[in-house]
């Protein structure tokens, strides 16, 4: 288990590598001039040309990228082209924000996503399956933004029961935190059907009956145990999809986090906030999948023995 | 008042839904009973309804979507399809258990061995954690498990396809079963287990004086272990008798076929006998003998009346117009 852990992490080197080069390279290839964006439409080309070499523009792209690596293993981000603030500061401001929007949904959305599909596959072929799985195709199939302007349309504005925008108290987090979770739990509550099923027609899960246990204990004890371990993997796919589901929340319900950042700095071609906006949220990937596979290998005794 | 048998199936029907308004049965009507400390063997190629009628016994057909739709099953006098779901449960495991074809996924992946016998122990007795532990452990000697200590702490996948089955029996004889049904328990396994896992099974048997359902396809574990043996064809019974009386003197034509087709070592044969056609669709079953069509010695008679299972020579019955006068198989 230690071995498993150990080069899980060491694996996440080069691919944090490789994320940061990808990003760098496609950041440059987005049409537009940041330096012309910071001198202003009416500039003289010269001031342009002045703000390019400043920046460091007119570099060899690798050299760009090298320079910039460098200041990063220094802990330094580079300042945001647009507000000269630091980008770490910049981010740490909003950051709040979308890690209360992220774990509004974290903490309801997988774990009502595997409820409902266990529910769904021991009541496989009736009613209730049926039902359960056309809320779960409706909620992967409606748009995000769709469902959060249908919610400030008849939540907020028609019966006035919860905020428009922004996030005042609980009730301005319950739109967004429904319209960023409905996604994840929809995915989850068909993929934890499709393993239950999977697992209910193992031979264990007969043996269990053969020994006279009880029906519900069958499920959770002998089915369940071993669905989650399936269930586990994509989990951290769908919680990581939830901070990048944070940009089009943030921006249909106006919230100031990292999402609503990410797209303002983009429209300013602002380089360094992009570049670490997206490294961040690479990181955060991984990071969960880590924490997915390390809980992988505690739930199967066959990775944790190893 | 005679003593009621270990089991006793009368006219069991159990059948597989098809289509919306359509079942078709893959047990057809059939009947037989089991001393107790008898092992009876339940012989018949893939499909044949061995182990619907197994699971049927068991209580665990509904779970494979098969519905029992005529007969009875009684357990020691108590028929078991009028009981109550609690009822059923506690006879399941307690005194009918079971093992299964393929050990290795019979045993959930996720549990230590220990916690997976406990966890039968506990269900039927009254017994606290410490105690079952060590009744675990004693299972695991009893059935040849040279370390037991370790097994306990072990999860299925440490053990091989032997252990596993070793374990599986441990499990199924934890709250000493009067009656074990083993299906196909030797058919995944290295010839060499084979013969153990045989071996520990007639041990069993001898020492607790448990009855065995041996369901197999495997004439040669027939002949080793049991005492009678009942032949199925296409979900019907074809023949009963003691073991020793069918290998000698089969009487239907299709126990003849089978028994022809096992090889035999140094007979100098470069071919084997086998038995023409294939088993009949569930869903086109000839109306009149279900073996008719396969069958050598079919007349008119075979083709339009159904035989029923008559007792041929005392103990000995087969479901066959002809099986008085027909010759034995020849060598």
């Amino acid at each position: 288990m230690g071995r498993y852990f150990f080069r899980r992490v060491v694996q996440t080197i080069p691919l944090m590598l490789i994320i940061s080069i990808l990003v760098f390279l496609f950041i440059h290839m987005i049409p537009g001039d940041p330096a012309r964006t910071l001198a202003g439409k009416d500039a003289e080309v010269s001031e342009v040309e002045a703000i390019r070499e400043e920046l460091g523009l007119n570099d060899n792209i690798f050299v760009q990228y090298f320079k910039y690596m460098g200041r990063i293993f220094k802990g330094d981000f580079g300042q945001s082209y647009k507000s000269g603030i630091p980008t770490t500061q910049l981010i740490g401001q909003r950051m709040q924000n979308t890690i209360k929007l992220v774990l509004s949904a974290m903490l309801w959305a997988p774990l009502l996503g595997i409820l409902l599909g266990v529910i769904s596959a021991v009541n496989r072929g009736r009613f209730l399956d049926h039902l359960l799985m056309f809320i779960a195709i409706l909620g992967l199939s409606a748009p995000g933004f769709w469902l959060g302007l249908m919610g400030i349309q008849i939540f907020a504005v028609q019966l006035g029961y919860l905020p428009v925008s922004g996030l005042n108290g609980w009730k301005g987090l319950i739109l967004p935190s429904f319209v960023m979770g409905i996604g994840c739990m929809a995915e989850m509550a068909r993929y934890a059907r499709s393993s239950m099923l999977d697992v209910m027609r193992e031979d264990y899960v007969r043996t269990a009956r053969a020994k006279g246990q009880v029906e519900r204990k069958v499920i959770f004890f002998h089915a369940f145990r071993n669905a989650l371990i399936q269930i586990v993997t994509i989990l951290g796919l769908q919680i990581g999809g939830l901070l990048s589901g944070s940009v089009l929340t943030e921006t249909v319900f106006s919230i100031p986090g990292i999402g609503r950042l990410l797209v303002d700095s983009i429209f300013f071609r602002d380089y360094p906030v992009i570049q670490a906006l997206l490294m961040l949220f690479a990181f955060q990937y991984v990071v969960i999948n880590l924490i997915v596979d390390v809980l992988y290998g505690f739930i199967n005794p066959k990775i944790r023995l190893e | 008042m005679q003593q009621a048998k270990l089991l006793e199936v009368k006219n069991l029907r159990t059948e597989f839904p098809y289509d919306k308004n359509k079942t078709v049965p893959a047990v057809h009507h059939i009947s037989f009973s089991m001393e107790e400390g008898e092992i009876l063997g339940l012989v018949g190629e893939s499909g044949c309804g061995k182990s619907v009628t197994a699971l049927s016994v068991m209580g665990l057909i509904a779970n494979s979507n098969g519905i029992i739709t005529d007969g009875e099953i009684y357990f020691k006098g108590q028929n078991l399809l009028t009981m109550n779901k609690k009822q059923r449960r506690l006879i399941r495991g307690g005194a009918m258990s079971m093992i299964f074809q393929e050990p290795m996924s019979s045993l959930n992946p996720a549990m230590r061995i220990d916690k997976q016998i406990m966890e039968a122990i506990q269900l039927h007795t009254d017994l606290d954690k410490d105690q079952a532990r060590a009744l675990a452990r004693k299972l695991l000697v009893m059935v040849g498990i040279p370390d037991p200590d370790r097994v306990l702490k072990n999860y299925p996948h440490q053990l091989s396809g032997g252990m596993s089955q070793r374990v599986m029996i441990a499990l199924a004889m934890s709250c000493q079963p009067e009656l074990l049904i083993a299906d196909e328990p030797t058919t995944a396994l290295d010839v060499t287990i084979q013969a153990q896992i045989l071996e520990l099974l007639r041990e069993i048997q001898k020492e607790k004086n448990t009855g065995i359902l041996l369901i197999t396809h495997d004439l040669g574990v027939v002949a080793e272990m049991c005492d009678r043996v009942i032949v199925m064809y296409a979900g019907e019974i074809v023949e009963v008798a003691v073991c020793k009386e069918l290998f000698q003197s089969p009487r239907h034509p299709y126990t003849q076929g089978l028994i022809a087709s096992v090889p035999k070592l140094g007979s100098g044969r470069t071919s084997l006998p086998w038995i023409p056609g294939s088993v009949p669709d569930l869903l086109s079953m000839p109306k009149a003998c279900r073996f008719a069509p396969r069958c050598p010695y079919a007349t008119d008679k075979c083709r339009t009346e159904k035989p029923d299972l008559l007792e041929k020579a005392p103990g000995h019955e087969a479901r066959c117009w002809f099986s008085e006068s027909q010759q034995p198989v020849e060598e």
